[in-house]
């Protein structure tokens, strides 16, 4: 692609882009805050609501890596099969959560507040067409 | 081509409706969409807002300078639980696509090391070997490469001119300085 062609990327309207949005069907689900994650997977077939994970709240106290290479996180959306057994084991969330480091796998209340019949995801607005997106 | 710039396109007009969205920063966690106002642990939660309005301002993504939080010590997030091992900063920039017609992309290793580890992007993202990896824009807009933080968690990819962050300088298509930080740039 040529730097001319960008430029002219550039210059389109918003009211054009607002219309390529709207045709491409892309618009963001939510407007939550920017890479928090939704996880899904179980927890509403099981009766409890949606789990919410907010990356700004736990990024501002750990790096990523403490997360995504010392407890083993994957980094994409869905990869990781996170059990409230798990949890409760001290893997995953529990590594963490289990009444040293934070509070523990009791609080139901504070990890399983999302919005019912929300899927998997990540949220926050400018999401490529990548991992999150199933 | 014609998929690159749909691509671009939309990442472009995401912005576009979220900045119309986004008059305030940041919304409270009982309207943002995600969060169930009705559930009982919600009020308990803390407000983006209230955390992340004394970090370094930004204009995107979480509206804070993560970097910057991090190097001016405005945060001190751990780097570890248990593990021994000390972290392992590099501090190289590296030069990409010198031949394109965009402006050149400058990686900063140090910013990234601050917050990963080596084992998080090599080798499974990225060979450790300047000019051994092929890029491509629209792998990254598909949420490859770079994109696999960038546009989920790290800066959004409508953030074109961080990534492409130093110009071309006129026909000979060498960077035009060194970039600033760390040792010279290695180049391909
Ligand atoms: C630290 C956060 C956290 C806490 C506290 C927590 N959960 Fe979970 N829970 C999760 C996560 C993450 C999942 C995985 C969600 C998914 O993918 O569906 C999950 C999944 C579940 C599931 C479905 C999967 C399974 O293993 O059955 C149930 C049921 C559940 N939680 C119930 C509870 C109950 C009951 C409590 C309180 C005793 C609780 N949770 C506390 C984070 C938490
Ligand atoms: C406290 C733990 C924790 C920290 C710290 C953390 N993450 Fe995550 N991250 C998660 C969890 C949990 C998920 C969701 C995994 C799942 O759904 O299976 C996730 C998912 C992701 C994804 C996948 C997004 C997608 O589109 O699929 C990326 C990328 C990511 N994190 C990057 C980062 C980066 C970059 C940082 C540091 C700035 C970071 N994370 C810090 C726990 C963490
Ligand atoms: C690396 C450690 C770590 C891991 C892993 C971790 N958390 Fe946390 N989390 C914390 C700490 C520390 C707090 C703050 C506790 C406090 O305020 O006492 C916290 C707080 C929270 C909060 C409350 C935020 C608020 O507004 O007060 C939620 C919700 C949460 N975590 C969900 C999760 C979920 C879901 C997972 C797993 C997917 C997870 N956490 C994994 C360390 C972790
Ligand atoms: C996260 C970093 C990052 C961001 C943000 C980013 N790019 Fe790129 N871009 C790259 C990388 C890396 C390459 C590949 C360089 C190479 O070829 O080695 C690239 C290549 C390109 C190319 C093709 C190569 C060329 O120079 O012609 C175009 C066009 C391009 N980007 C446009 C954009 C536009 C427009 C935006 C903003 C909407 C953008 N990029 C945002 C990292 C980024
Ligand atoms: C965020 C991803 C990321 C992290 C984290 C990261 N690197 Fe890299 N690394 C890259 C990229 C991208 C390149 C450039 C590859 C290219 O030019 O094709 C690179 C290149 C390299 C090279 C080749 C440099 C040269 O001049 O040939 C080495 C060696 C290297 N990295 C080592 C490390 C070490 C050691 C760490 C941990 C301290 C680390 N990297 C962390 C992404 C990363
Ligand atoms: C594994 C996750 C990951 C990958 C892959 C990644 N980045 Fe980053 N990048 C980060 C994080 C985390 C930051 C810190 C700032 C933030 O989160 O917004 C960052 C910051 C940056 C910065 C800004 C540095 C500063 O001083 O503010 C640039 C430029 C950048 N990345 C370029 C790239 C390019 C180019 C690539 C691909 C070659 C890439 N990144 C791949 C996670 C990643």
């Amino acid at each position: 692609m040529s730097r001319r062609r960008a430029t002219r990327l550039g210059v389109l309207g918003p009211a054009a882009l607002l219309f390529a949005a709207a045709s491409l069907d892309f618009v963001p689900h939510a407007a939550a805050e920017y890479a928090d994650v939704v996880l899904n997977k179980r927890a509403e077939r099981e009766g409890v609501r949606p789990v919410v994970f907010p990356h700004w709240f736990h990024r501002i106290r750990f790096r990523c890596k403490v997360c995504h290479s010392e407890l083993g996180f994957k980094m994409r959306v869905g990869s990781n099969d996170v059990l409230m057994s798990d949890i409760i084991d001290g893997r995953f969330c529990g590594a963490c959560h289990n009444n040293q480091i934070a509070w523990g796998p009791e609080r139901c209340d504070l990890c399983h507040t999302g919005k019912p019949g929300l899927p998997s995801g990540i949220y926050g607005g400018h999401e490529t067409g990548g991992p999150g997106r199933w | 081509m014609d998929s690159l710039r749909r691509s671009i396109g939309r990442v472009l007009a995401l912005a576009t409706i979220t900045m119309a969205c986004s008059a305030a920063n940041w919304l409270p966690l009982e309207s943002d969409g995600v969060h169930d106002p009705t559930a009982p642990g919600v009020k308990h939660l803390q407000q983006p807002a209230e955390a992340l309005k004394v970090l370094p301002p930004d204009t995107t993504g979480n509206h804070v300078r993560w970097v910057e939080a991090l190097e001016k010590g405005a945060i001190n997030p751990r780097d570890r639980l248990f593990s021994k091992a000390p972290t392992q900063i590099r501090e190289d920039d590296i030069l990409l696509n010198l031949n394109g017609g965009m402006p050149i992309v400058r990686f900063p290793h140090r910013a990234h090391t601050l917050w990963l580890d080596c084992g998080n992007c090599h080798d499974h993202l990225f060979k450790a070997k300047a000019g051994a990896n092929k890029f491509s824009m629209f792998a990254i807009l598909q949420g490859e490469q770079c994109g696999v933080c960038h546009g989920a968690v790290s800066f959004p990819l409508t953030e074109c001119s961080r990534c492409h962050s130093v110009a071309r300088s006129g026909p000979s298509r060498v960077p035009a300085a060194s970039p600033g930080g760390g040792a010279a740039p290695a180049t391909r």
